[in-house]
């Protein structure tokens, strides 16, 4: 008994490095989302192409898609711009939330560096940002064809990236087909 | 008395100075005193997901602005405060919230320390108790009785002498 009392200090070390070594690997900055598994929250935006049409989460469904939130104002945005052009090439689907902007800068934006998104809501006060659960651009979902959301990144998508949205929505495709 | 309007030129800039920082705070009007006060107390309870260890009351990023606001907006709109904590925690996870709420995941947080206090005093308790026991028995010799006699009688045998 006594012997066995003798290594408690020696567990209670492993278990707090247990604990310690597990904490180096989190990354604080990566939250998860708390609206996984969830349908696409309701909005009645307008479009960025065509601000006299208004748009609902119901225009976002139909196949699996990807949902960018991105503005001109985030440096970021631009850096990942030139693989979403890739992207919408390849026949992927990309629906662009335009997240606390200028309308005129925003479709100036397109302009320049080409328009990788099927549509652009114009989010311009942050409110459809906020059901989200956004808190910094850019940011990108998948959303499956009943628009429910099964992926969040935060951060630039590039191609080490795209792997992990492209195995959701292979998945997603997969359920489809069953 | 040319002293005196120098410090209040200065004073009068000073104060003209800090304002001017207070400004990238909004500021927010209220009906009433308590209404202000819950405001205080829910954006100092949440935490701004953007700018990690600050509170949406002292952040000045967009996103802990636009919290602010959607805060007074359903402050105003007569919510309670368990209804704005639900509309944060929906949107952006359990992790907003400084002062977690008691659920079974949050147990070992809330009570854990408890747990271990109670430990600890149990261990000191058991320490404190072993040692006493020793001190309050006899001292024993390892002699057995016949042993202890023939103790004693060599111990008389040199008092004689």
């Amino acid at each position: 008994m006594r012997r066995i009392m003798l290594f408690v200090p020696l567990l209670i070390f492993i278990g707090l490095g247990y604990f310690l070594w597990r904490g180096l690997s989190i990354d604080p900055t990566e939250l998860p989302s708390a609206r996984l598994n969830q349908p696409f929250p309701a909005f009645e935006l307008a479009s960025l192409t065509e601000p006299s049409r208004m748009m609902t989460q119901d225009d976002l469904k139909g196949r699996p898609a990807l949902v960018n939130i991105w503005a001109t104002w985030c440096p970021t945005c631009k850096e990942e711009h030139a693989f979403l052009n890739q992207l919408a090439q390849q026949g992927v689907t990309i629906y662009g939330i335009n997240y606390k902007d200028e309308p005129l800068k925003a479709r100036e934006w397109l302009k320049r560096y080409l328009d990788p998104y099927a549509e652009v809501v114009l989010d311009k006060d942050g409110s459809l940002g906020i059901d989200l659960g956004v808190y910094g651009a850019p940011e990108t979902y998948v959303i499956d064809a009943k628009g429910v959301i099964r992926y969040r990144h935060v951060g630039a998508v590039d191609a080490v990236v795209w792997k992990d949205l492209k195995a959701v929505m292979d998945q997603i495709e997969a359920e489809g087909a069953s | 008395m040319n002293h005196v309007l120098r410090s209040l030129l200065i004073s009068a800039a000073m104060m003209f100075a800090a304002s001017s920082v207070q400004a990238t705070i909004e500021a927010y009007e209220f009906e009433d005193k308590a209404t202000e006060e819950r405001f205080q107390q829910l954006t100092e309870e949440l935490r701004c997901p953007k700018c990690q260890n600050n509170n949406i009351a002292d952040s000045n990023s967009p996103i802990a602005s636009d919290l602010r606001r959607e805060v007074y907006r359903m402050l105003n709109q007569g919510a309670s405060d368990d209804e704005v904590i639900d509309f944060m925690v929906t949107r952006y996870g359990e992790f907003v919230l400084y002062k977690p709420r008691v659920t079974e995941m949050t147990w070992i947080l809330w009570y854990g320390p408890f747990v271990l206090l109670g430990i600890g005093g149990l261990v000191v308790l058991l320490i404190s108790r072993h040692k006493r026991r020793p001190v309050s028995r006899e001292v024993e010799s390892g002699l057995d009785a016949s042993e202890r006699e023939r103790l004693n009688q060599l111990l008389e045998q040199d008092k004689k002498r």
